[in-house]
């Protein structure tokens, strides 16, 4: 069973999803970075494939996938990285990037290296549900992984219910009209456009990311969604601490 | 004639809309609406009446007689540097302002490489009173800094883009996600035919007024409404785009396309997308661009900020793929001597955007009988510090 249907069978409140980019803050640093992450409880991972021009992110995210180029990392070298990852690691995975250094390294090839390495799911915000579905969906379906739709509190009921019919895994709920990154609190606008998605009784699990940094945002989300999703959070703190593993245990315990 | 996309954005394979979930409301919107509202009549009676009274077209389609005697043939200059703002760019922002009225929007914002852009997104706010945001990469903004003025006089702010380069891909990453978070009051000015369709086909057809009057401005002076050739600069593509756009279905026309090649192409400081690019997506189109193996994308590099851009609008990589047009290239060095050239020739100073396409000129062989349109763009009036410069 792919490993993300496996958690949602076994789990279905609080779901703590973390977002890292690869690369970041060291070339090497990733393997130790999941070990880390699934020893403190981390239900999901999210790895970003660090992308030159990242339009959908924040600054934060912005910064750290500028650093991982530099440091040399690129998706094939992510790939050597995951190579044995899965004799350490249990948590489910997905890599999460934009279109084109997927493109460049061939959709087919780039999926059979994911089910090689033990990647379950895929997030390509810039992919369009029409192009996914006429050339990418079948390399997702014979490699077993899960490619993740993102909604926003501007997809409508119609879209999303359409999204629904089509997904598996998750959704990806974006928390509101906005690039990644902390906004401190959840606004009543969010509160009604998360009730009106669960109202919808969507087939597929929900996870809540885009704004989730803390505790409380973190709980707020996950009353109306089966989890949620840290990243630019967790990513700055790894930007300024001196032990990151010390460091990843304490974010994902003030969390939990 | 009409050159078309099909209804998802595509030149053969080149378009699209490769956008995120958080831009799809606002681009769908724009998809769905875009032709009924421009083929309007309505529309198209204020379009016209503007482009008439405020920005002055039809602009003069000029025969340059000593440039023609120095290359042997002859030589008609399509003269968008005498429009207000001083380029190509007004014929679009005074076409997709009028669009953003009709959508119910209050807020603009663009990217600019030059300025030229901004200059004329600025002014069209404040002719319509709509807020106006512009984001210009860091380093454009010191080197196009009389353009900055002039925005910030029209009203406009300028927010000086951080990331990458600092030049217009980055100035057009920030609009980008300046519009995922202001998805509902805003519309996203975009001044070139690049981006996620129907930007591509939106901005060729606002355009594409420069070919449609080229044919008859030529008619009424050489007795054909076709030349030989039409030449124009090529950065995104939107002043080649709308020279080309009326002469694409015949084919005796040749397109002449001219790329910044920087320090030349294979010095690895060059913005010739088509020469050094391959198959990708960038800001939201299936297109040539420079990236590594990787799929990274490569900063580029041209002397002309308003070319200093690392992909091109997907209706010019198709136009290319199928040979309908030739791409040629200019250095910075090459374009700087051709801008002398017309000044001194014609008494003509062209933005050195245009001066890529005059630099085109002398790598080419003509027929004394040829007629050669070369589309100036704009004028140099920004780029007198660089000129300058050069003189020393």
């Amino acid at each position: 069973m792919n490993r993300i249907d496996n958690l949602f069978h076994q789990k279905k409140n609080n779901i703590l999803s973390i977002y890292f980019t690869a690369g970041h803050p060291t070339l090497l640093s990733t393997a130790d970075i999941l070990t880390e992450l699934e020893a403190s409880g981390t239900d999901m991972i999210e790895i970003g494939m660090p992308f030159s021009d990242p339009l959908a992110d924040g600054p934060v995210i912005q910064d750290s996938s500028a650093k991982a180029l530099k440091n040399g990392m690129t998706i094939k070298g992510l790939f050597d990285q995951l190579t044995n990852i899965r004799q350490k690691v249990k948590t489910p995975l997905l890599l999460m990037g934009y279109i084109n250094p997927v493109l460049q390294f061939g959709v087919e090839a780039f999926c059979k290296k994911c089910r090689e390495v033990g990647v379950d799911g895929i997030i390509l915000p810039d992919l369009p549900m029409d192009i996914y579905q006429e050339s990418f969906k079948k390399y997702f379906e014979e490699n077993d992984l899960r490619f993740i739709f993102l909604i926003t509190p501007q997809t409508s009921d119609e879209r999303i219910l359409m999204i629904d019919s089509i997904s598996n895994g998750f959704i990806y709920m974006v928390s509101s009209s906005s690039t990644t990154g902390a906004k401190g609190s959840i606004v009543s606008t969010q509160v009604a456009y998360f009730e009106r998605v669960k109202a919808l009784k969507l087939k597929n699990p929900l996870v809540i990311g885009f704004g989730i940094s803390n505790r409380e945002t973190f709980n707020r989300a996950s009353s109306y969604a089966n989890g949620a999703i840290i990243g630019s959070a967790f990513v700055k703190m790894l930007n300024e601490t001196t032990d990151w593993k010390k460091g990843i245990s304490d974010f994902v315990k003030q969390i939990n | 004639m009409s050159f078309s996309p099909d209804e998802r954005g595509f030149y053969g394979q080149f378009g699209g809309a490769y956008i995120p979930e958080m831009l799809y409301a606002n681009v769908e919107e724009l998809r769905l609406k875009y032709l009924d509202i421009i083929n309007n009549e309505r529309f198209q009676k204020e379009f016209h009446r503007l482009l008439k009274y405020y920005v002055g077209r039809p602009s003069p389609l000029y025969y340059a007689e000593r440039l023609s005697n120095r290359y042997g043939t002859h030589i008609y200059l399509k003269r968008e540097d005498l429009n207000h703002t001083g380029s190509h760019k007004i014929n679009n922002t005074i076409g997709q302002i009028l669009l953003a009225k009709e959508l119910g929007k209050k807020r603009i914002i663009a990217e600019t490489g030059a300025g030229q852009h901004g200059v004329a997104t600025a002014t069209v706010c404040a002719l319509m009173g709509m807020d106006c945001v512009v984001h210009m990469g860091e380093t454009d903004v010191k080197r196009q800094m009389p353009n900055v003025l002039r925005m910030k006089m029209l009203g406009a702010k300028v927010i000086p883009s951080m990331s990458g380069n600092r030049t217009l891909k980055d100035a057009g990453n920030e609009a980008i996600r300046d519009w995922i978070n202001n998805p509902t009051d805003t519309h996203y000015l975009i001044g070139s035919v690049v981006g996620p369709h129907p930007y591509p086909d939106l901005v060729a057809k606002f355009q594409s007024v420069i070919s449609e009057e080229i044919r008859w401005q030529l008619k009424e002076q050489t007795g054909s409404e076709l030349p030989d050739y039409v030449l124009a600069c090529i950065g995104g593509g939107s002043n080649a785009m709308g020279a080309f756009y009326h002469f694409i279905d015949d084919a005796a026309v040749k397109l002449i396309a001219v790329e910044a090649a920087g320090l030349g192409v294979d010095s690895g400081e060059t913005a010739a997308s088509i020469a050094r690019g391959t198959d990708g997506v960038i800001q939201g189109a299936r297109t040539k661009l420079m990236q590594n193996a990787d799929g990274q994308i490569i900063e580029p590099y041209s002397i002309s900020a308003g070319l200093d851009y690392p992909g091109i609008g997907p209706a010019h990589a198709y136009l290319h793929s199928i040979g309908r047009t030739i791409v040629l290239d200019a250095t910075d060095d090459e374009a700087i001597k051709a801008a002398f050239e017309l000044t001194r020739l014609e008494g003509i100073i062209p933005a050195l955007e245009s001066a890529h396409a005059l630099a085109a000129l002398p790598k080419m062989k003509f027929l004394s009988s040829d007629v050669v349109v070369v589309n100036i763009s704009g004028r140099g009036d920004k780029d007198m510090e660089t000129y300058i410069k050069a003189l020393r």
